[in-house]
């Protein structure tokens, strides 16, 4: 989102963050918790009309083997195999069955669990950045839980065939953090579709994005509305929940007529009732403090801060509460709330037991969140930080699953999870690394080295570059 | 007084000595950038300048102070292609950004080294990463001639800019557009007429009659200014990205002979790469960017640097905006980059020679500063010890020394990461009494 991060007025309006996940213990560093068993979600109203049409890409029985490989939760295995075949992962160890699959050796090659960006804007901050394009925030009141983000998602955007090429397998689209409730986020496989209901994630958690700090008190302050401070802000949210409350209780029922669907009032009752997730645009340590108190008082949690630059300064808490923290390796200055920055955020956290997430927010961030992690687990290592590279993979695959609600169906390889994977073409945390191939729920989206296996956005048939190796 | 005043002369002179003392780095992997990588030679530092390269084996003279770089790299200082460093503290929201002026009537004459801050506390941490100079760059406001640049040193305690109207900067392309009135024609219009204006001026033709007001929007200390750039005593940096645009660009200097250009960004460079290698241009570019952004850069991949430098044009890597996903201190980085993409298939990249020079001598070229960014004698004694390879993500610069001085590293970034360290118990003084 550089364009946002550049303009003055829109600094980081994109900016959001997660909500977390339910359940789970506090992680020991090194190890990670077992995902919840998956919650049946029963729709909310209106939900079944707006459902995936996600069919995966189809696939072969494949095995890869003497290869490395980092399962996503922690776990590693020196010249190993898996095999997946009809979506899944069916075996991983020194050496699995290879009858009937296709056979790739992975010699001096790694397999990972494919990368899952928790905080992405592609689609609803397209490429090209232009007017027409601009659909990740409806910036009309500061209280919008009604929008969807499915709803202003370009599936043609050219940035989730770079993100593919990146190893990217799942990413969860964000209305930007000019509301301070800003919608429902979308969680999509990151597959080629006509349309965004193509690419979104059959049966994941709904979420809903909250901003606090600076971007909606400056949006509406400056037009003379509430929020014009950051007591704006609490107040303002903290009154929007209790009309959810009673919206709740009263199902929309006014008076002796038929009840009255509020769309917006749903979403919020949705969170109520914990079908649906907060992912929370935070990044001070004291106004984070302030949104735990405020979920305390209505009764919700938060899955995840978001940008959470202060992560550090609150790890303990944090790690206590089960929030996780979706942040970046090392964006700073860009506005007040993001002043201190420490390169250490991502290790601290997790050296503190927390749930540590690398997030993106950027078209070309997400493109590399691997070296992202890399940089924040070698600037943790320097301070003294005993974390091996298959722990902090999780940072990446695992944990931004846990976070979402997905952890039960991917973010690692284990048998029965979809196969979202990648092989790599070296060590996936060195700078010199790409990925080689990427499949997702086992179909092969993208390799390297096949130019018909590279997908080509709408936008960018027959124009200038269509096509090049990017 | 006087006699304190001496006093401390005296003192401080001879700690300028003291710390531009005499060193040998030795036994470490030495890239130069003035020759083979070699490992295990000596080099040799001592007046603040590279003395000379000792092969490995060599015996360390007498009277040199040994630093045992075994297991380690040893380079040039990185020089950042473009930067906005010392012009911004904080980006938005903060009043405390002097990159731009949209309200002010100057444009090309504002020099950017008069609001220059060394005390900015992106200067350390960006010096934290192993760039020891950079080249500053204003953005444009209300014209589409940002003003006059800078290059600065990353010194501790550095109080003026190497050089303080190093370049002058003007945005084309759709950003130009926008600015000039609303199309690329009127851009071109601006910057043309610009020129002519300061051509008008150095021939001693007295300005056209005419009502400023209502003409187009250069002043008289602008045209001034633009006279650096005719005369070649300042290079053009043009911010470009279409090959249609860069083509266009590319006819200034037929125009004005004399003219010095720079392409910066130049996202589409690669469709035109001979024409720019030709025309004997530089080009200053981040080169990470492979997304159509724009209507500008539809094309834009990250093949782009390794096509440009393939075709004979020399390119430094920088970041030509103030942009937290895009970093100085992050250019190592980028640079490794360089390298992984020509390691992909149908990639094309730079070797890791390439690559590191694109950060170092190449933009030290670029801007004329002959001593910097190579380590060869005479070449000032900015050098960087890393932990490993630099433009690995693992590796990191250990110490610093820039003039022959070494650096502190310590940043408001690494205290704030130490006042909350893991390992430390809550339950005395909190951590506001940590420093």
């Amino acid at each position: 989102m550089r364009r946002i991060l550049i303009g003055a007025a829109a600094l980081a309006l994109a900016a959001c963050a997660a909500p977390g996940t339910p359940g789970g213990t506090s992680a020991r560093p090194g190890t990670v918790p077992a995902a919840p068993a998956g919650p049946a979600t029963p729709a909310g109203p209106g939900e079944s009309a707006y459902v995936s049409t996600y069919r995966p890409i189809p696939g072969e029985p494949t095995v890869i083997r003497n290869v490395t490989i980092y399962d996503g939760r922690g776990g590693r295995i020196d010249s190993g195999a898996i095999r997946f075949e009809n979506g899944k992962v069916t075996a991983l160890g020194a050496r699995v069955d290879e009858r009937g699959a296709r056979v790739i050796d992975g010699a001096g090659q790694w397999v990972t669990a494919g990368i899952i960006d928790i905080h992405s804007h592609l689609g609803n901050y397209p490429s090209p950045q232009v007017p027409a394009h601009q659909d990740g925030n409806e910036i009309t009141g500061p209280v919008r839980p009604e929008v969807w983000a499915i709803h202003g998602i370009w599936p043609q955007d050219p940035g989730f065939s770079r993100a593919l090429a990146g190893g990217v397998t799942v990413l969860h689209v964000l209305p930007g953090s000019a509301n301070l409730f800003g919608g429902r986020g979308a969680t999509l496989k990151n597959v080629w579709g006509r349309t965004a209901q193509e690419m979104l994630m059959p049966g994941a958690p709904w979420t809903l994005k909250m901003a606090c700090g600076e971007n909606p008190k400056r949006v509406y302050g400056s037009r003379n509305q509430m929020p014009g401070s950051r007591m704006g802000n609490l107040a303002l949210a903290r009154q929007t929940w209790a009309n959810a409350q009673h919206y709740r209780a009263t199902g929309g029922r006014v008076g002796t007529g038929p009840p009255r669907r509020d769309v917006a009032m749903e979403t919020l009752v949705g969170v109520l009732e914990g079908r649906i997730l907060i992912q929370n645009h935070c990044y001070r340590a004291d106004e984070m403090m302030h949104m735990i108190q405020m979920g305390r008082e209505f009764g919700y949690r938060i899955a995840a801060f978001h940008h959470a630059v202060e992560a550090y300064k609150i790890a303990d808490i944090l790690a206590k509460e089960e929030i996780c923290g979706a942040l970046w390796a090392d964006w700073w200055g860009f506005k007040m709330e993001s002043y201190d920055t420490i390169q250490e955020n991502l290790p601290f956290l997790h050296a503190a037991g927390g749930c540590a997430i690398t997030h993106s927010d950027d078209a070309h961030g997400i493109q590399r969140l691997n070296q992202e992690t890399a940089k924040a687990l070698a600037n943790g290592r320097r301070m003294g930080l005993a974390i091996r590279d298959e722990e902090a993979w999780a940072w990446i695959s695992y944990n931004p699953a846990r976070a979402l609600g997905i952890a039960d169906r991917t973010g690692s390889l284990e048998p029965g999870k979809e196969a979202d994977l990648v092989l790599w073409n070296g060590d996936p945390l060195s700078v010199y690394s790409r990925p080689l191939k990427v499949w997702i729920d086992g179909g092969l989206a993208y390799d390297a080295a096949d130019p018909a296996l590279r997908p080509v956005s709408d936008f960018e048939i027959g124009q200038p570059g269509e096509g090049d190796v990017k | 007084m006087i006699r304190g005043l001496l006093l401390l002369l005296v003192l401080l002179a001879g700690a300028a000595a003291a710390a531009q003392e005499r060193l040998a780095i030795t036994g470490g992997r030495l890239v130069t950038n003035a020759g083979p990588v070699q490992s295990g030679a000596t080099l040799l530092v001592a007046g603040g300048r590279v003395e000379r390269v000792l092969p490995a084996g060599a015996a360390v003279p007498a009277g040199y102070r040994v630093i045992d770089a075994a297991g380690k790299w040893v380079t040039p200082g990185l020089v950042a292609g473009l930067a906005q460093l010392g012009l911004s503290e904080v980006t938005g929201g903060a009043d405390a950004n002097d990159t731009r002026a949209p309200a002010s009537p100057a444009s090309a004459s504002l020099v950017a080294a008069s609001a220059w801050n060394p005390a900015e506390t992106s200067i350390p941490i960006t010096r934290r990463a192993g760039v020891t100079a950079a080249a500053v760059t204003p953005f444009p406001g209300d014209a589409i001639f940002a003003g006059q640049g800078l290059l600065v040193s990353l010194a501790e305690g550095a109080r003026a800019p190497i050089s303080e109207r190093a370049f002058q900067y003007v945005a084309l392309g759709t950003p130009g557009g926008r600015i000039a009135g609303g199309s690329r024609s009127a851009a071109w219009a601006e910057l043309v007429n610009g020129l002519e204006e300061a051509r008008r001026l150095r021939t001693g033709i007295a300005m056209p009659f005419r009502d400023q007001h209502k003409d187009l929007r250069i002043t008289r200390d602008d045209a001034e200014a633009l006279g650096l750039v005719l005369s070649g005593a300042q290079p053009l940096l043009v911010r470009v990205d279409r090959a249609s645009d860069i083509r266009q660009v590319l006819r200034l200097p037929a125009l004005y002979p004399g003219l010095r250009l720079v392409l910066v960004s130049a996202h589409e460079g690669w469709m035109v790469a001979d024409e720019i290698a030709r025309a004997r241009v530089p080009v200053i570019t981040l080169g990470m960017d492979n997304l159509p952004a724009s209507f500008d850069q539809l094309a834009a991949t990250m093949n782009n640097v390794g096509r440009l430098v393939a075709a004979g044009v020399t390119v430094a890597l920088g970041t030509p905006d103030l942009d937290a996903s895009f970093q100085p201190r992050l250019l190592a980085q980028y640079a490794g980059n360089m390298v992984a993409q020509a390691r992909i298939p149908g990639g094309v990249g730079l070797s890791w020679g390439e690559a590191f020079a694109a950060i170092s001598r190449a933009p030290a070229d670029i801007f004329g500063m002959a001593d910097r960014g190579r380590l060869e004698p005479g070449a000032a004694a900015d050098i960087v010890l890393w932990s490993g390879d630099p433009l690995e993500l693992s590796g990191f610069p250990e110490r610093v020394w820039i003039g022959g001085v070494e650096q502190s590293l310590e940043t408001r970034q690494s205290r704030l990461a130490r006042r909350y360290a893991p390992g430390q118990e809550r339950g005395g003084l909190p951590e506001g009494y940590r420093r």
